[in-house]
């Protein structure tokens, strides 16, 4: 999925400053999931607005709702009775691609990001996220024992580990394990050793971001 | 800096005028909240401003509660618990105390003093100690004045 986390509030306050009517819209995909901008985490932004708002007396009110996903137009559609009530500005708590959706469905309203899109990963532990994907368009990882080098890997190697590997983590932070040591020891358990030494590989990176920004056209989905 | 607090006190004190404390106690049904009916038992004083929420156990305890509460007129908001190791969900009351402790730097950034939360644990069997948490709860928070923003 993809990882987000709030901005921080003084970021967020910059935004609203100075405005009267604000519609805080969160997200139910990815980012509920790593609590970032659902519906509890939408309730939270809001009631702390309205907190700031009212030590400073500042007439500021603060709408929410959740839309059940804001990369999808059918679900943003939703929004178009709330959006007559003419906000200030809109907060999206979505990935990125959340308030781009709103600016273009709503042309007229400011929308601002309230967080911060980091990468694709996963939850290690509730609580804690790592970045497992880079979105390259060509996976290999079934070359790598199961294991993304490009995205794991502080360098993206295909070749490594690098000098900078010790004790299974790598030199960029000792928070950081080195996919590298993991891929060996993955490779060297399956018995794979010979196999994966005589490979040749090059990767083909034209489905990466090297082609400028990517689509996809499915026709048989097509209206 | 004497003149400044001395300043600073006339304030508070022309501002606070009328004002009582509003304080929500989220208590545990297993600990704080029987300690509070054995406070009561014990005819043990401590002040009206407290209002208790009986929770199951302090682990239901979620930040918004309390952001709710401050927001309809609340000046300060604690969480007592079961004393650590003894929870009787196992870990309810330290999650609760993660949350608490993430609730003071949110109230931070929007200007409140994070002193405004607290989390507390005692037994069953503390009705003193409760007592002793509402009356200094409620001393600290006379002390903060009203939350920042509210209408008296």
């Amino acid at each position: 999925m993809i990882i987000a986390e709030r901005k921080p509030l003084d970021e967020i306050k910059s935004f609203v400053k100075g405005l009267r009517r604000v519609l805080v819209v969160g997200c139910r995909g990815c980012v509920t999931v790593c609590n970032a901008g659902g519906t509890k985490e939408v309730e939270l932004l809001a009631s702390l607005l309205r907190l700031d708002a009212s030590k400073d007396d500042l007439p500021l009110t603060v709408d929410e709702f959740t839309l059940e996903r804001q990369c999808d137009p059918e679900y943003v559609d939703e929004l178009s009775d709330l959006m007559d009530k003419r906000y200030d500005a809109v907060l999206s708590m979505a990935c990125s691609i959340g308030p781009q959706f709103l600016s273009r469905r709503y042309p007229e309203e400011r929308v601002f990001p309230a967080l911060n899109t980091c990468f694709l990963g996963g939850a290690l532990a509730h609580g804690i996220w790592a970045e497992h994907c880079q979105a390259c368009g060509n996976c290999v990882i079934h070359l790598f024992g199961g294991l993304c080098p490009i995205s794991r890997c502080s360098k993206s190697l295909l070749n490594g580990p690098c000098g900078g590997s010790a004790g299974g983590k790598c030199e960029v932070s000792k928070e950081i394990d080195c996919v590298w040591h993991l891929i060996v020891e993955k490779i060297t358990r399956e018995g794979r050793m010979e196999e994966f030494s005589r490979m040749d590989l090059v990767k083909d990176w034209r489905s990466s971001r090297d082609g400028g920004p990517r689509k996809i056209v499915r026709q048989e989905l097509l209206k | 800096m004497t003149a400044v607090t001395a300043e600073k006190t006339e304030t508070a004190t022309i501002e606070t005028k009328g004002w009582e404390p509003k304080i929500i106690a989220f208590c545990c049904q297993y600990c704080a909240y029987s300690a509070a009916d054995m406070a009561g038992s014990m005819r043990l004083q401590y002040p009206t401003d407290v209002e208790i929420v009986l929770i199951p156990c302090t682990g239901r305890f979620d930040v918004i509660l309390a952001l709710r509460a401050f927001e309809k007129g609340a000046d300060g908001v604690y969480v007592a618990g079961c004393l650590e190791g003894n929870c009787h969900f196992l870990d309810g009351n330290i999650r609760a105390k993660k949350r608490v402790n993430f609730l003071k730097g949110e109230l931070a950034g929007v200007g409140f003093e994070p002193e405004r939360v607290e989390m507390f644990n005692l037994s069953a069997s503390q009705g003193p100690r409760f007592a002793e948490i509402a009356n200094g709860f409620t001393e600290k928070i006379r002390e903060l004045g009203p939350r920042p923003g509210k209408k008296i």
